[in-house]
């Protein structure tokens, strides 16, 4: 084992700044992500067939696709094709696209699963669709789908060390890079884990408040 | 003869093979009780949600209040659907409470109240609430104004559910048998909102298993089976002799104790 106390606190302030692109990524992924997520999973369940078949055919295409091969497809295959993007946007894009398909179901799923008794509550009240979805299905699923939606966002974080293969300078890439200057992989691995999992934390907390401050007495 | 609040006419509405209601006549006269027994899958309960536009049927004429509900009037022998934003105008003017509550159990009892006369009417939240409170007061909640339906017992969540009807200001109230969920010994309290109501003049549409509150409220006795109208008839009448041998049986079995099945 080569673990360098010193060489571990020197890299921090390096992994530290890899660590502000790759929150970076995974805020502005996740904010996109959970607004696909919203509008697909009302597709999902819309009474027009066009729509529910375009969320479908999305959600199965982004869920059977690596993310992998996505960021790379958008990176180095569209250019070719004329679209030549950021390599910044390039990873928000496909990690929003990919985020994005699976919050899609979820949301799907925890609108599926309020009682058919509620919807027809409030329609016989004189709601229309639209606003009993908003003001009654909505508000009980999205509570409901928290926990799931939570561990999307901490997948979603970790998900974007793969964008070191795009040339970002990422928290992962920043070790990455420790490790071939100072021929040393066991001190800023061990500094690139510890990032992680304290970024992961934050989510755990928001996810904590909000169970507790939207909580169905 | 003033038009009726609620008018059905050969009402047919089946749910793939199978026919639920097959051909059902009924008329509802302003401030009228009328009580719907029937055994279990008689199609009562359907009867209720399609007066109250929830659910579409296939032939025949529903009116409530001078509006077409469902299938619009007869047009070179031929009824329209009657488009969504006419039906849920025309949901605003009936009240339907339901057998499982349905309360929104992320707002409170109030809250409840309230939604649809402001989100619905655009009534101004404070004018929506004093009307709320004297609501859940008549109810006999005037403390549970704060509750959540989860805090809430079976029979005062289904009267938290009457006064949310009622503040839209029905022209009538549909009961789907609202006290077969309760408890037996909640089961008063809710009827006797009900009484109070059909005391106050309300029309009510009340699909019960409550006889003894049919008996006494009802001004007439409608009595379903198998998806038809078997016999209409005063509830002393009614329950005295029944015409029909059906009816007949059905009171037999249902006054021997057990409730049916």
């Amino acid at each position: 084992m080569d673990f360098e106390w010193g060489l571990f606190v020197e890299s921090l302030p390096a992994l530290a700044k890899g660590a502000v692109t790759t929150a970076y990524l995974a805020l502005g992924a996740a904010f996109f992500g959970l607004a696909i997520g919203l509008v697909g999973g009302l597709m999902r369940v819309a009474r027009n067939a066009t729509l529910r078949a375009v969320s479908l055919f999305y959600v199965t295409v982004m869920r059977g696709v690596p993310l992998l091969v996505t960021l790379l497809f958008i990176y180095y295959g569209l250019p070719s094709a004329g679209i030549l993007l950021e390599a910044k946007t390039v990873a928000i894009l496909a990690l929003a696209l990919t985020n994005g398909a699976y919050v899609t179901e979820i949301v799907r799923g925890g609108i599926e699963s309020i009682d058919r008794g509620q919807m027809r509550a409030a329609r016989s009240l004189g709601m229309s669709t639209a606003l009993a979805m908003r003001r009654i299905v909505l508000p009980q699923a999205l509570r409901r789908v928290l926990p799931p939606i939570t561990n999307e966002a901490i997948t979603l974080l970790k998900n974007t060390s793969l964008v070191s293969v795009i040339a970002i300078p990422d928290l992962l890439r920043a070790g990455t890079d420790i490790m071939t200057w100072q021929a040393n992989t066991f001190s800023p691995f061990a500094g690139v884990a510890l990032m992680y999992l304290c970024l992961t934390l934050p989510l755990v907390a928001l996810n904590g408040h909000l169970e507790r401050r939207f909580r169905i007495r | 003869m003033s038009e009726p609040t609620i008018r059905v006419r050969n009402l047919h509405k089946s749910y793939g093979e199978t026919a639920i209601l097959r051909g059902v006549d009924l008329d509802v006269a302003q401030g009228e009780v009328v009580c719907v027994i029937g055994p279990s899958g008689s199609g009562k309960s359907t009867l209720l949600a399609c007066i109250d536009g929830l659910e579409p049927f296939e032939h025949g004429e529903i009116v409530v209040c001078g509006d077409h509900v469902g299938l619009g009037p007869e047009r070179g022998g031929a009824r329209q659907r009657l488009p969504e934003a006419h039906m849920n105008k025309v949901r605003r003017k009936i009240g339907i409470v339901f057998q499982q509550f349905n309360l929104f159990p992320h707002m409170t009892a109030l809250g409840n109240i309230v939604e649809a006369p402001i989100h619905v009417l655009g009534i101004a939240r404070a004018e929506a609430e004093a009307r709320g409170r004297a609501l859940l007061a008549d109810v006999g909640l005037a403390s549970k104004a704060d509750s959540y339906p989860g805090e809430l017992s079976g029979g005062q969540q289904q009267r938290v559910a009457i006064a949310r009807s009622l503040a839209m200001r029905p022209a009538a109230m549909l009961f789907d048998e609202v006290t077969s969920a309760l408890d037996p010994e909640l089961v008063g309290e809710v009827l006797g909102v009900m009484r109070k109501l059909a005391a106050a003049g309300m029309t009510m549409v009340v699909v019960t298993h409550e006889m003894a509150f049919a008996r006494e409220v009802a001004d007439r006795i409608v009595f379903m089976d198998e998806g038809r109208v078997v016999e209409v008839a005063p509830p002393a009448e009614f329950f005295a002799a029944p015409k029909s041998p059906r009816a007949a049986v059905f009171l037999a079995r249902i006054l021997s104790g057990g409730r049916d099945a």
